[in-house]
């Protein structure tokens, strides 16, 4: 995409719909914790149209190799390997390049590595939980990690988790900004969690489920999973119309 | 021009510290420093404040597991990325709140007046985002800062329908360059967050 194409009108506002509701009384904590008052909206402005850059020079080597980032040398960390790929677009359907993308999630036991965590699943010493990249020109990323276990959480009396993995994820604008979770294609658990139930459309729900990509897939050494991401784009300016129009 | 379904928001959970601020939280090794822990790289322009807060429930109780980010202007009204921005300010913080008391604290300088797509100029202001076990979508807000006369035609503020809400977007000065800014998310106090 050239540089003249690049629109310069405000972003387009967020579509609720797309979204969990704020208040979603089966995910307990959100009872206490969700605003009451409807958000007030406002065109965007220098602010939220401009945000951090962070260049390539931020990652290190193994920044985006969950197998290795955290291991000892020559020692991995344990479970099934798996290769997490995908494209980061905006909604208007134009790659979004510079992005970076943070990701943390369970090892394979569905143990996280925090002093908040009681689950009696144990740590992996190799496996860390974190891990970040910066998408390509053609809004491309992928990393290397294990496949992290479902887990029991404190809500219900018996709820688990998805299997998941956290995406925390700039675009170039502020307002892009969002933090989401990536589940597994096939997980039983996902349509009985009170956290995924949190939003009211299946279909949004649909496409934070990833698909196996046998394609990618390396024989002898990881699976393949895709997940592409929609950010929020920019709309073209009036005046920008009628010049693409000349 | 096709317009798709933005990806939905999930909840950044209990566990935000380890993808976010893993030093924080003793994951180390792995990168060197955590991403927006200085805001000022050098020889910076303008007043240095800090920016001190908790996070409060509607039972009124600090989230000790939050991450606020923040995002704001240098001290000539301008963002990192725009020609003649000051270049020894991020003007990106992200601070993991304290564990036991919830605080966060950003140390960077009191922002400029920004300008309007509509004409006219913004009160200095910060933009705050906060994630967390039991927050849905990130919610976005704004600090400004006490008796600066800009607020009184800031375009933002003047759409605030309750004008007794425009309060809870104003930090408190505490003592020379200390500001405190609370955030409730429920209440009769509760914090104006924007829809941007």
């Amino acid at each position: 995409m050239s540089d003249t194409k690049i629109p310069h009108g405000g972003y387009a506002a967020r579509q609720p719909g797309h979204h969990p509701v704020a208040l979603y009384p089966p995910y307990r904590t959100s009872v206490k914790r969700s605003p009451q008052a409807a958000p007030l909206s406002f065109p965007t402005s220098i602010g939220e149209e401009s945000g951090p850059v962070f260049g390539h020079d931020l990652l290190g080597p193994l920044d985006a190799d969950l197998l290795h980032n955290f291991a000892q040398d020559g020692a991995s960390a344990i479970g099934p390997r798996i290769i997490v790929h995908g494209k980061v677009r905006d909604q208007f359907d134009r790659p979004v390049s510079g992005a970076l993308i943070e990701v943390w999630q369970a090892n394979a036991g569905g143990r996280y590595r925090h002093k908040k965590e009681g689950y009696i699943a144990p740590l992996d010493p190799n496996f860390g939980g974190c891990g970040r990249t910066i998408t390509r020109e053609d809004g491309s990323y992928e990393f290397r990690t294990v496949l992290p276990g479902p887990y029991p959480w404190p809500n219900g009396p018996n709820d688990w988790r998805p299997a998941h993995i956290h995406f925390s994820l700039f675009g170039a604008g502020f307002a892009q900004r969002l933090i989401t979770q990536m589940y597994f294609e096939g997980d039983p658990l996902i349509w009985r969690c009170p956290i995924v139930g949190s939003i009211g459309d299946k279909s949004a729900v649909e496409r934070l489920i990833a698909p196996l990509d046998m394609n990618r897939t390396v024989p002898m050494d990881a699976r393949a999973y895709e997940f592409n991401i929609t950010l929020r784009g920019r709309r073209q300016t009036m005046f920008e119309n009628r010049m693409e129009g000349l | 021009m096709r317009d798709l379904p933005e990806t939905a928001s999930q909840t950044a959970g209990p566990y935000v510290h380890i993808g976010c601020t893993p030093n924080f939280a003793g994951i180390t090794g792995v990168y060197d420093e955590d991403l927006g822990a200085r805001m000022i790289t050098g020889d910076v322009s303008g007043e240095r404040i800090t920016l001190t807060g908790q996070i409060f429930d509607g039972t009124g109780t600090p989230l000790r597991d939050a991450m606020v980010e923040a995002w704001q202007a240098d001290a000539g009204g301008l963002y990192a990325g725009q020609d003649g921005a000051d270049p020894h300010f991020t003007g990106f913080g992200r601070c993991a709140c304290d564990q036991d008391s919830g605080a966060f604290t950003f140390e960077t300088v009191k922002p400029g007046a920004t300008s309007w797509p509509q004409g006219g100029m913004q009160a200095p202001h910060i933009t705050l985002w906060i994630v967390a076990r039991g927050i849905n979508l990130g919610l976005h807000t704004r600090v400004y800062f006490p008796g600066d006369p800009a607020l009184e035609a800031d375009p933002v503020l003047g759409r605030i329908e309750h004008r007794v809400r425009v309060q809870t977007l104003i930090a408190e000065a505490e003592k020379d360059g200390a500001y405190r800014f609370n955030i409730h998310l429920q209440g009769p106090d509760e914090t104006v967050f924007f829809d941007v």
